[in-house]
């Protein structure tokens, strides 16, 4: 029997998420790096662990596509395709951040972390245009995803600067990352509820519900607590790596959640049955949907 | 210009999932994927309940998100309205697929065939390796069609250029044309029947209508 209301789909799975993972993490690292240089802290560390998130994610979807021999043809469609967007500034992300890295310019570095904003842009959008799932077709998948990704950059730079940097102050750092992890509450309450009000599959909004709690608790609301701490107990590094740590892996269990967890499709419906008989018109049906609020 | 869509009289389906079978042996498509299925629908509430077979597959958008996503170009859309796949240039992404809200594409990475490894005769001799990896969908049967303007006949009035399920049909509720000429059989069909299509509202210009009473 052929399924009617929405399923799982089953074409972009865990390497998928990585992309997201990688990508997100790796250009907000790039940014508070940037930040981070500009006051005189050393970015060749991070800069290259940025870096490699980036190529690590973009690694995962290259094992994940078909054709992968055929990869170059994905920077065929720039008209339309934020796949190709992205793509497209990729190689010139990885040009600027190694050329920094080499020459250990900061002005250049500060072009390397503008072009990872735009391939997070690019990353948001790519999922706002999957049309076919609900979940990710939202217009706030996109602050989302941004968001998300700073923070994670936040929490990295946070969980490593005590050791990259002992002499600098910790204080601009963990205050982002207590900015960036309210920010991301908030972009997460205006998605789940945006996406509810619209109706939606339900079985997403039932993983949304499993997730959410340990989402707001354990990946938000503890990093901020600790990051508070620190600030005003002076709490050591140890405790800043907790937050920063925290606030990653809050990041990457959304960006599993959605991409591989979450991704129900529209499903079918009939939106008038037909009229046989004596019968007269009835309403339609979409099996597997919430009804959007009133 | 042509704009070729499908018209689906709900009255008249009656499930038999002929179109699929048909589909299945025009197209040679391996086990487990269907480019024409039927659903098999209930709706209402009891005592007033409905069973409705609906056949879906590639809408043939007029507005397709599979081809705006599609980083490689090698999904495109014709003048016609057709909405085709070059097997050479995808790369197998997925993107289509999940762009896609009627389900409507496929991806295979291995052969496989309905009777184990080996593949029939007849599936040895339609087997295209250019299809494995790559998204596959409907194509309401594009090699025919092209063979019309040759021929000198007309898609969904002559069977040999009429997609395999429109000509399978046994109870005529599939039907196929040209919605661009007012004089086609679609285009009188959604004349002078009330219609629906699906998940319009997500701005696809989908290119199947399904009809649902006759009096307008």
């Amino acid at each position: 029997m052929s399924r009617v209301a929405p399923w799982h789909q089953t074409n972009w799975d865990w390497r998928a998420a990585c992309n997201f993972i990688g990508g997100g993490s790796g250009t907000g690292l790039l940014l508070f790096t940037a930040i981070a240089a500009a006051q005189g802290a050393p970015f060749r560390v991070s800069g290259l662990v940025g870096l490699a998130l980036v190529a690590a994610g973009l690694s995962f979807v290259w094992l994940e596509i078909g054709k992968p021999w055929r990869a170059l043809h994905v920077f065929l469609n720039p008209q339309t395709s934020w796949m190709t967007r992205e793509a497209m500034v990729a190689p010139f992300l990885f040009a600027a951040g190694l050329a920094a890295l080499l020459l250990g310019s900061v002005a250049v570095f500060w072009i390397a972390a503008a072009l990872g904003m735009l391939f997070l842009y690019c990353q948001g959008r790519i999922l706002f245009a999957s049309k076919g799932i609900p979940a990710w077709r939202q217009p706030t998948v996109v602050p989302l995803i941004m968001v998300t990704g700073l923070t994670e950059g936040a929490g990295f730079l946070a969980a490593v600067l005590p050791w990259l940097a002992p002499e600098l102050p910790l204080r601009w750092p963990l205050a982002s990352l207590f900015l960036m992890l309210v920010a991301r509450t908030v972009a997460w309450r205006s998605y789940l509820n945006q996406l509810a009000a619209g109706g939606a599959p339900a079985k997403t909004l039932a993983v949304y519900a499993r997730f959410d709690k340990p989402f707001i608790f354990v990946g938000n609301a503890l990093p901020a607590l600790l990051a508070v701490a620190v600030l005003f107990t002076g709490g050591g590094a140890l405790t800043s790596l907790l937050a920063g740590a925290l606030a990653v892996a809050g990041g990457w269990a959304l960006k599993f959640t959605m991409v591989a967890r979450a991704a129900y499709n529209q499903g079918f419906a009939l939106a008038i049955p037909p009229v046989r008989g004596q019968g007269g018109r009835l309403p339609g049906t979409k099996p597997g949907w919430t009804p959007p609020a009133e | 210009m042509a704009r070729y869509v499908m018209v689906v009289d709900l009255r008249s389906c009656v499930g038999c999932q002929t179109c699929t079978a048909a589909c299945r042996h025009a197209n040679a498509t391996p086990p487990g994927v269907q480019w024409r299925q039927v659903l098999d629908i209930e709706s209402g509430e009891y005592p007033d309940v409905r069973r409705t077979f609906m056949p879906v597959g590639c809408m043939h958008c007029g507005n397709p998100p599979c081809m705006h996503v599609c980083p490689s170009t090698a999904t495109y859309q014709r003048d016609d309205g057709l909405v085709g796949i070059n097997y050479d240039l995808c790369i197998g992404c997925g993107y289509c697929a999940v762009a896609c809200p009627y389900q409507a594409r496929h991806i295979v990475h291995r052969a496989s065939f309905a009777y184990g490894d080996q593949p029939t005769e007849s599936e040895a001799a339609r087997f295209d390796e250019k299809r494995v990896s790559v998204a596959t969908k409907c194509t309401f049967c594009i090699d025919r069609i092209d063979e019309a303007k040759e021929k000198g006949l007309t898609p969904g009035v002559h069977p040999e250029v009429t997609p395999a399920c429109v000509n399978s049909c046994i109870a005529q509720a599939l039907h196929f044309g040209d919605k661009q000429d007012p004089e086609s059989n679609v285009s009188q069909l959604i004349k002078e029947n009330e219609s629906f299509r699906m998940h319009e509202e997500l701005g696809t210009d989908p290119g199947m209508y399904y009809l649902w009473d006759g009096h307008k």
